[in-house]
């Protein structure tokens, strides 16, 4: 399916907002956290750019399924690093992850091992993104505004899970209208991770 | 006036206006880098016109000198020069006029900018275009030299002298530049065979030339890293550009080892967005 102009026009804006995270959104914190968002962003800022000049098309490459896992394993150890006390646990399990997406998919694997890898990996940072900013925010430890990070990690998490059934051949919509919304879940997501990291 | 719009849209392609603005740009960021400070409109806009006039001169005087070779190939035999829907004489007049007025408002400035971009069109029209081009597959060092320019000179108007920071902005355009033109060289290679023009591809083969490439782009996000930092760039500023370097060498180790026409073009492509957002960069710093 060929990328129109609005799709193009919208990966800007998301290329955009994710460099402007990197750059100026998440100044003042630690350093792991700093770290494990530059390369969330940094892999959504070039995801997106690449997807600008190639097309949908490099969605059919092999590679995209591990680069997709770092985007949440990634955010989910700098939210687990801010908020919680066990950021080194994570840290652990980020680095074991994402080896292990890596491995499986990277050399001969029988059977459902590769699927049931990356539906765990993807599942607790998913939950991760998805519930430690709203349960921060009603605990009344953050702003209201910073369980937008949550609802970010919803729309990542509905958008990795169109992708990855797409890949396994049992899409849940067709290619078509995965690739339809796609630009515009994006930007959505990243909307909400910009927001709710400034305001909350 | 139908005339004048009809010569103004063949001639304005001749200009490549796309690679001119990015060139442009590269200048103006090297201007601005200087903080010098950053809104003397006069001088600016001096800078501004001077590099326009200079880069599309020269790249006018380019195509002039390649009309023959332009012809033999797909890619370019529908340029004005080449189809000769222009009159060649009238091209050599644009390129003479533009080139003398770009470098003489230069010198009018300041001498020395003004020396540096002359330096730059020289190296492009006679050592690159004139002499090298159609000698030896290492004319692009010459075309990366001429190409590195205008960063130089917007620097040097800034500071009124050359510094290591200039120096290694020119660096990384001289880096930056193989990987744009040996990216284009292996798409069109059978064109450039077809004009006997030797490329890295035809002398040394697909694979040297990817290696090259992988090479020229670390060189290149090194260079504009060093120079970032010796600019005194934000740190938020400096992440987002490791990042977009990451991107970059993500692709050269990608058509080193998974070589594609796809990753091809995407590295083609993206090494121009790169060198954009690095200048827009430097340009928000120093504002």
């Amino acid at each position: 399916m060929k990328i129109s102009p609005l799709d193009r026009v919208l990966l800007l804006i998301t290329g955009i907002l994710a460099a402007y995270q990197v750059a100026v959104g998440i100044d003042g914190f630690d350093t792991v956290p700093i770290i494990a968002y530059t390369i969330a962003f940094g892999v959504l800022l070039v995801a997106g750019l690449l997807l600008i000049i190639l097309g949908f098309d490099v969605l059919d490459s092999p590679v995209v399924v591990i680069v997709s896992t770092i985007i949440p394993l990634s955010l989910s150890l700098g939210l687990v690093w801010q908020h919680t006390s066990f950021g080194t646990s994570y840290l652990i399990f980020t680095i074991i992850g994402f080896a292990a997406v890596t491995l499986t998919r990277s050399i001969h694997t029988p059977g459902k091992i590769p699927t049931i890898v990356l539906a765990f990996v993807h599942g607790i940072a998913g939950m991760t993104i998805f519930l430690l900013p709203i349960i921060t925010s009603m605990q009344e430890k953050a702003h209201p505004f910073f369980s937008l990070v949550g609802i970010g990690g919803a729309l990542i998490g509905v958008g990795g899970l169109l992708l990855s059934f797409l890949k396994t051949g049992r899409p849940i919509l067709s290619r078509e209208t995965i690739l339809k919304v796609l630009p515009s879940l994006l930007l959505l997501m990243t909307i909400c991770f910009v927001a709710g990291f400034k305001y909350g | 006036m139908s005339i004048l719009a009809e010569k103004f849209r063949l001639y304005l392609p001749l200009t490549k206006p796309l690679q001119t603005g990015l060139l442009l740009a590269t200048g103006l960021a090297g201007y601005m880098s200087a903080r010098c400070p950053v809104f003397n409109i006069g001088t600016l806009l001096g800078a501004a016109g001077s590099l326009l006039l200079a880069i599309a001169g020269s790249t006018v005087l380019n195509m002039w000198w390649d009309r023959d070779i332009d012809a033999k190939m797909g890619r370019t035999k529908q340029r004005a020069t080449s189809s000769k829907l222009v009159n060649e004489n009238e091209v050599l007049r644009l390129g003479l006029i533009l080139s003398v007025f770009g470098v003489g408002w230069a010198i009018a400035i300041d001498a020395f900018y003004g020396l540096i971009v002359f330096a730059g069109l020289f190296f492009d029209v006679v050592v690159y275009s004139i002499w090298l081009k159609r000698r030896t597959a290492w004319s692009i060092v010459w075309g990366g030299v001429s190409g590195a320019m205008p960063i130089l000179a917007g620097r040097t108007l800034g500071l009124g002298y050359v510094d290591w920071i200039g120096l290694t902005l020119a660096l990384g355009i001289l880096f930056w530049i193989p990987t744009h033109t040996l990216t284009f060289s292996m798409k069109f290679a059978k064109d450039y065979a077809a004009a006997c023009v030797p490329t890295f591809p035809s002398s040394y083969g697909l694979g040297v030339t990817r290696v090259t490439i992988a090479i020229s782009s670390i060189l290149a996000a090194v260079s504009m890293l060093i120079a970032s930092i010796g600019i005194g760039m934000d740190w938020g500023f400096l992440r987002l550009l490791g990042v977009l370097s990451a991107g970059l060498l993500m692709l050269a180790v990608a058509i080193t080892f998974k070589p594609s026409e796809r990753v091809n073009f995407g590295l083609f492509k993206y090494a121009s967005v790169y060198m954009l957002a690095a200048m827009i960069l430097v340009v928000i710093e120093a504002i």
